[in-house]
């Protein structure tokens, strides 16, 4: 579904990808860990190019993204993803967030949108707040939301950036149960996180990335139980004690 | 003292004949402003900096000196150069238009900045092109940031095209000038170009005051 081949990201001068190379199959789910300012976040979004690829290569779904003749916009339509601050459009109500892109976009009628908004809506429990506007939300709900209007594009990856680091603690729970539920239905998922405990749970694969590289991965159990580098071992003292 | 009402009275008809003069340069100034100011404020943040710089250096330049100067160079210059002949309405509204679009860019671009730029990314990421993030998702936002210092711009811009009377444009100042160069007086000419002024731009406040409380909701 995504092979990332050597992928290198520089900021100016920086270097925050140094040698990032993965295979994520279809209805896979990986989680990525490791500590901040690892590198976790410019990855994820390298793969929906919302960063420049410096150099490597990042094959969607048969695509290479670093391809310039490869229409954006197309590959975007095939990958979801979820933002951390939940980036929704103030200016619009529930509802018309979700179906904003499938009409703009798709070309989808606006009574099709509709209903597939209302059922998505649904899905994340929020079907009584389609007509609210995103600041009478809580947190837990905005971030339901923005999954919401991701998956209206029918993507057939969905990435999420941090998506619970922005909650307060009561509302993670919420939002993380619809994850996995997605994750169940074979939703392929990739998942930036700090949350070990839904990590362990849910995803097949993780990955640990440090300095720039991944530096180990591991089915969860394994990856959690018997860490092999010392970089690992370190970060997962901190985080689990 | 003596004020003497009844010139003024006598000069009314010239004063209201100026004012609507005033009201025209203004409103054309600001339709004409407007427009050119979204072009040339696009043109600011546009990615690519040679592109940038024509509409840098435009901002510079009409921001950087004096509307007087400006005036006088459209009126004696840029006008004749491209008509043959001059003429104080077209240069007035030119000189203010090419002005104000300079303001109203700034106003346009920090607009267009002050939106986080997750809203951009947010788009983005749902497959929409840079232009229909732009217009269903960054501008609709932006806009309403935009109305108060619009309307403090055509604010400005009424008092300024005062200027154009130097140019004898028969607006309401040039009439100012006129009744005090034919009666040696001072106040009453002023005093009451002043209080017509003054109504024009409470009148414009209040409008936009009103326009930005039924924008304000969201």
């Amino acid at each position: 579904m995504i092979q990332v081949k050597h992928l290198k990201k520089s900021f100016g001068k920086v270097e925050v990808l140094k040698d990032i190379s993965v295979d994520i199959k279809e209805k896979e789910v990986v989680c990525v860990i490791g500590p901040s300012g690892s590198g976790k976040s410019t990855f994820l979004r390298c793969l929906n190019k919302l960063e420049e690829i410096t150099s490597g290569q990042v094959i969607i779904d048969g695509q290479d993204i670093t391809d310039p003749h490869v229409d954006m916009n197309k590959v975007r339509q095939e990958v979801g993803m979820v933002f951390q601050q939940f980036n929704l459009f103030p200016h619009k109500t529930v509802i018309e967030n979700i179906i904003l892109a499938p009409v703009k976009v798709k070309g989808v009628s606006e009574k099709e949108a509709i209903e597939r908004g209302i059922s998505l809506l649904k899905k994340v429990g929020l079907s009584e707040k389609a007509d609210s506007y995103p600041d009478e939300l809580s947190g837990g709900q905005k971030q339901r939301v923005a999954i919401a209007r991701a998956l209206a594009m029918n993507p057939k990856v969905m990435l999420f950036d941090e998506p619970t680091s922005a909650l307060d603690p009561e509302m993670v729970g919420e939002v993380l149960n619809v994850m996995k539920e997605l994750a169940n239905e074979g939703m392929t998922m990739i998942v930036v996180t700090h949350e070990i405990g839904f990590a362990k749970e849910v995803s097949d694969r993780i990955l640990f990335m440090d300095g720039g590289y991944i530096i180990e991965e591991n089915a969860p159990e394994e990856l959690f139980g018997n860490p092999q580098h010392e970089r690992t071992k370190a970060f997962l003292s901190k985080v689990l004690s | 003292m003596n004020f003497r009402f009844d010139l003024i009275a006598e000069y009314m008809p010239f004063f209201l004949q100026g004012m609507l003069v005033t009201i025209g340069l203004s409103l054309a100034a600001i339709a004409i402003g407007t427009v050119l100011g979204l072009f040339i404020g696009i043109g600011k943040i546009a990615q690519n900096p040679y592109i940038r710089l024509p509409f840098t250096w435009y901002v510079t330049f009409f921001r950087g000196t004096p509307l007087f100067v400006q005036m006088l160079l459209v009126h004696f210059g840029l006008v004749p150069l491209i008509i043959g002949d001059t003429n104080g309405i077209i240069a007035a509204i030119v000189a203010l238009s090419l002005n104000s679009a300079a303001y109203i860019a700034e106003i346009f671009r920090a607009g267009i900045q002050s939106i986080d730029k997750g809203q951009m990314e947010a788009a983005r990421s749902l497959g929409m092109s840079h232009k229909q993030a732009m217009r269903y998702v960054i501008l609709p936002q932006a806009t309403k940031r935009m109305i108060p210092p619009l309307g403090n711009e055509f604010v400005v811009l009424i008092k300024e095209s005062s200027i154009a009377a130097i140019i004898a444009t028969p607006e309401l100042m040039y009439w100012g000038r006129a009744m005090q160069g034919q009666y040696y007086i001072v106040w009453e000419p002023y005093l009451t170009v002043a209080l017509i002024y003054l109504v024009l731009t409470l009148s414009l406040s209040k409008v936009l005051s009103f326009v930005e409380r039924r924008t304000k909701s969201r």
